[in-house]
């Protein structure tokens, strides 16, 4: 083979291959530091190898046995230096190669129930998913988070120490634990796509990098996990990719639903969610995650605001409102009843839910009473609404819109 | 990405014979080479005593040299290592690596594309 075309092959290895070769040399290794030092050592052996030699015809069990082999060597030479080392006795018994696809599989989630343990911040397990499932440098991840890069490593040098530390296991958690567990690695990819979907600051409304980023992570869910809500999730994160497009016009301002160009709503994701949320239907442990996917795949099917199914998006809110109470999906379900059974009525639905609280500082419950007080001719207790949601507002296309309907009602408003 | 690994350290500490700092300075002389077989290495030495150095400004068109910096605080710049690191958590592990960082400090900075526009302050 050319020196080229080694080097080709070697990129394209390290693009599919080297998070999954980490996650065995952690396990191996016992530990980050070691497995992200050996993985880098073998990528090095590769380099000067496979132009030689040719690419092996199993790049994954070559890497993991090259930075596994290096280390040995190196702790044995430290050892001879330092007196003997206790990891020395695990590294001499040599263990059967890990080339079986479930034992890398394993490894994979064992590498994402780590980064996702509770025991870590939240903002913690974001960056550490990230960089070590996801593969993206901290200086990647620093910019799609618009924070400086020695933040987001502090993030990551702190929880790796807190892993060591507390010796958190690097393991598929047993029964007891798992759905506890499965919850946190969902939510840990469920806050990276919203935060590429709806950034909270910053110029851009959307920062497609990291919604791919947690569509891939969300897919790897659903291959390693038998579990409804990964499907539920992924079927979700595809719904709302396939309208990213329309959702924002020309000049960065915010594209209501109802205004959106549904022609160019990408209708091979939506296949794929609906295929997806039938799949988690079917298991008869539909949880949060699939509720609010079926509720986006009924939007996604309609052709138009009016000539959506609000009386079904209306039931699934109920569902969802009864397994998972929250004042944020309580609003979303009064605002689906006012538009099935118009403005008044969602207006007195809306005001109940902000009169029991927990929403006052959340510009969108204020901007939903502004529309049907709006659509109610109501325009001086709109202008109130809207005034209050902008003071609550913080993104800027956002803002941006929250003016525009101020300025509408000023005009109409004027005698 | 390249990364400069800036090494601080008492000269005191450093040379003062206690047995942790002599077992720093043999690993120093070697440390290229643990760096070269990783594939970090791009170009690193160590630095003289600032007793050694000169300070030097134009303004106007004109030279100044002054002996030496003065040093404020004990320790001394006395050293670098320039390096290939995937990202700013892997410099800082191998910054973590150089034995200096054992009784001294490691200061990791990116260096600077110039592809990329300046900082705005």
């Amino acid at each position: 083979m050319s020196q080229a075309g080694a080097r080709v092959s070697l990129e394209a290895v390290y693009r599919t291959e080297a998070r999954r070769v980490l996650a065995t040399l952690i396990r191996l290794l016992g530990g980050f530091d070691a497995a992200e030092e050996a993985l880098h050592e073998a990528f090095a052996a590769a380099a000067e190898q496979w132009p030689r030699e040719g690419v092996p015809t199993n790049p994954y069990a070559w890497l993991v046995s090259a930075g596994r082999f290096r280390t040995i060597d190196r702790w044995r030479r430290q050892a001879r230096l330092a007196g003997a080392l206790p990891q020395l006795a695990v590294l001499a018994e040599p263990a059967p190669e890990p080339a079986m696809p479930e034992a890398v599989q394993d490894d994979e989630l064992r590498l994402i129930f780590t980064c996702c343990h509770p025991a870590l911040a939240p903002d913690a397990r974001i960056a550490l998913t990230l960089r070590e499932v996801g593969g993206l440098t901290t200086e990647e991840i620093a910019r799609a988070y618009l924070a400086p890069a020695p933040t987001i490593a502090q993030r990551i040098v702190r929880a790796k120490a807190k892993i060591r530390d507390e010796a958190i296991p690097y393991e598929i958690p047993g029964r007891a634990d798992l759905p506890d567990r499965i919850d946190s690695a969902l939510r840990v990819v469920y806050l990276i796509f919203n935060e590429g979907y709806a950034a909270t600051q910053g110029p851009s409304l959307t920062r497609g990098d990291l919604c791919a980023e947690a569509v891939r992570l969300g897919r790897l869910l659903v291959d390693l996990l038998d579990e409804p809500e990964a499907l539920g999730l992924l079927a979700l994160m595809l719904l709302h990719e396939a309208r990213r497009a329309t959702r924002v016009d020309a000049a960065g301002d915010l594209v209501l639903l109802e205004n959106q160009d549904r022609s160019l709503w990408d209708r091979a994701r939506i296949a794929e969610a609906r295929a997806l949320i039938e799949q988690s239907m079917g298991s008869r442990r539909i949880g949060p995650y699939g509720l609010q996917a079926a509720i986006a795949a009924v939007h996604a099917q309609a052709p138009s605001t009016d000539e959506t199914d609000w009386a079904q998006i209306t039931g699934l809110y109920d569902v969802l409102l009864r397994i998972a109470p929250s004042p944020v999906i309580g609003l979303n379900r009064a605002v689906a009843l006012g538009m099935r059974d118009g403005p008044q009525a969602g207006l007195v639905a809306i005001e109940a839910v902000i009169g029991e609280g927990g929403l006052d500082g959340y510009h969108l419950a204020h901007a939903a009473r502004a529309d049907m007080q709006r659509r109610l001719g109501l325009t001086k207790a709109a202008q109130a609404s809207y005034r209050r949601a902008l003071d609550l507002a913080r993104q800027p296309a956002e803002r941006r819109f929250l003016q525009g309907r101020l300025d509408d009602l000023a005009v109409r408003g004027a005698p | 990405m390249r990364y400069a690994c800036i090494i601080y350290y008492d000269p005191s500490v450093l040379f003062g014979g206690s047995p942790e700092a002599n077992g720093v300075l043999a690993q120093c002389e070697t440390h290229d080479e643990v760096l070269k077989a990783s594939g970090h290495f791009v170009a690193g030495e160590a630095l003289t005593m600032p007793d050694e150095a000169m300070t030097v400004r134009m303004r106007d068109g004109k030279m100044s040299a002054v002996d030496g910096p003065f040093m404020e605080t004990k320790e001394m710049l006395g050293g670098f290592i320039i390096i290939e690191a995937r990202d700013l958590n892997e410099a800082v592990q191998v910054a973590a690596g150089i034995p200096q960082a054992r009784i001294g400090t490691i200061e990791v900075r990116p260096i600077v594309d110039f592809s990329q526009p300046r900082p705005e302050l």
